[in-house]
């Protein structure tokens, strides 16, 4: 008798302490991104689809990190929708020190860029331009987060760029024509402390572009990987690391021995993935 | 357009040679409010060019910077701080135009966004 009344006596217990729990902690809040119903959107301009879905998730994943390195500017090339930059801009507003640029070669999806993140109540300086034409000299060295979705898909060369909503997904011969526009730019522009999120489909040869942007001193990880029904996603971070870039230097006179941690499981991981060899 | 993004946009024209700063043709010009955030500006001090700065400052209607380069012992001073703060950040090119220095070429600036797309002859 005393013991059942003691157990039920437990149980409110335990079933106040919880509600007196969450009512003091509440269970954390999923941080706010760009909403769907809030997207702006015209007929020559690129709906978030899954590409742009794994890349706000590899934002969200990196949130507390993104916090922590407190980018000063932050800038998107091929804004498209605008779900990217806004979500951006909505995972870093509690820090209220960090300023966007975002690019698109279509006048239109500038527009609808700018209507997204006018709903959502944040900002961008926005530019009508070809990556990040006009902005190369002055910006270089000063972005510290740069994301990008790009045109990635394998089309015939002449669909690449134009003004209208292919630009947005005509990649050229292995979807890497633009691909391999961007990446010296975004080498250009990125600050010392500088991060590129960037998505690739199996088909571009990730792990190659890997080791290209290895040769520039910068080291990798895979934040999100997906297979879809039609396409198997990577987003992958880049940054400067000095033990590459030394490693890299000494690699030309000695030749190769020992990689700097993670990065044989990075090209184990994406030689795994990448289909096209 | 902030003056900060005119501040870091030049002309890349085939041929020109320095295609900064683009002249601002102003017809209309707003201004909104945003944070204060001094540590920002005292980063971007050594990062702006000045002249530019106090030009196009003066062009839109605020001319509240000194012309030559301040001393960065300046950047102790709130009272020089939210003059930065408002010419950098607050003045926004509405409607009007860059226009390279060297070509003349115009680039417009409609509803804020200026259009930097070049075409084939000048690339």
């Amino acid at each position: 008798m005393l013991a059942s009344n003691l157990s039920s006596y437990m149980v409110i217990l335990a079933v106040l302490s919880l509600f007196s729990y969450f009512t003091i902690f509440p269970p954390k809040m999923a941080s706010r991104i760009a909403q769907i119903r809030l997207v702006s959107s015209h007929p020559q301009v690129y709906e978030p689809c899954d590409d742009s879905f794994a890349l706000v998730d590899a934002l969200l994943a990196d949130r507390k990190k993104l916090l922590d390195h407190r980018p000063a500017i932050c800038m998107e090339v091929g804004s498209g929708s605008g779900y990217v930059i806004t979500s951006l801009a909505l995972i870093l507003q509690e820090m209220k020190t960090s300023y966007y640029f975002a690019t698109d070669i279509n006048p239109h999806a500038v527009r609808v860029t700018h209507e997204t993140l006018e709903a959502h109540g944040v900002h961008a300086e926005l530019l009508t331009t070809n990556i990040a034409a006009g902005l190369e000299k002055r910006l270089a060295g000063l972005v510290d987060v740069m994301v990008v979705n790009p045109p990635y898909v394998p089309t015939p060369e002449e669909e690449v760029g134009g003004d209208g909503i292919a630009a947005a997904w005509a990649g050229g011969e292995n979807g890497r024509s633009v691909i391999d526009k961007i990446l010296p730019i975004a080498d250009n522009l990125l600050s010392e402390k500088g991060w590129l999120y960037m998505l690739f489909l199996a088909a571009n040869d990730p792990l190659q572009i890997c080791l290209q942007m290895r040769d520039k001193g910068y080291a990798a990880k895979i934040v999100v990987q997906r297979a879809t029904e039609e396409e198997s996603l990577h987003v992958i971070k880049f940054w400067r690391d000095s033990d590459i870039r030394m490693e890299g230097n000494e690699a030309v006179a000695t030749a190769k021995n020992g990689s700097p941690r993670g990065w044989e499981f990075l090209l184990s991981q994406l030689s795994r993935l990448s289909f096209r060899r | 357009m902030r003056l900060l993004t005119h501040n870091m946009l030049s002309s890349n024209i085939k041929g020109v040679i320095n295609g900064f700063p683009l002249r601002i043709e102003a017809e209309r010009v707003v201004e909104k409010q945003v944070d204060f955030n001094p540590d920002f500006l005292k980063n971007m001090f050594s990062k702006i060019d000045w002249k530019a700065l106090a030009d196009a400052s003066k062009i839109m209607g605020y001319p509240e910077l000194p012309d030559e380069l301040p001393d960065s012992s300046l950047l102790d001073s709130d009272e020089f701080l939210h003059k930065f703060h408002h010419a950098l950040l607050e003045l926004h090119l509405e409607e009007g135009a860059l226009v390279c220095p060297e070509t003349g070429r115009r680039f417009p600036v409609n509803k804020g966004i200026p259009n930097m797309l070049l075409h084939e002859d000048e690339v």
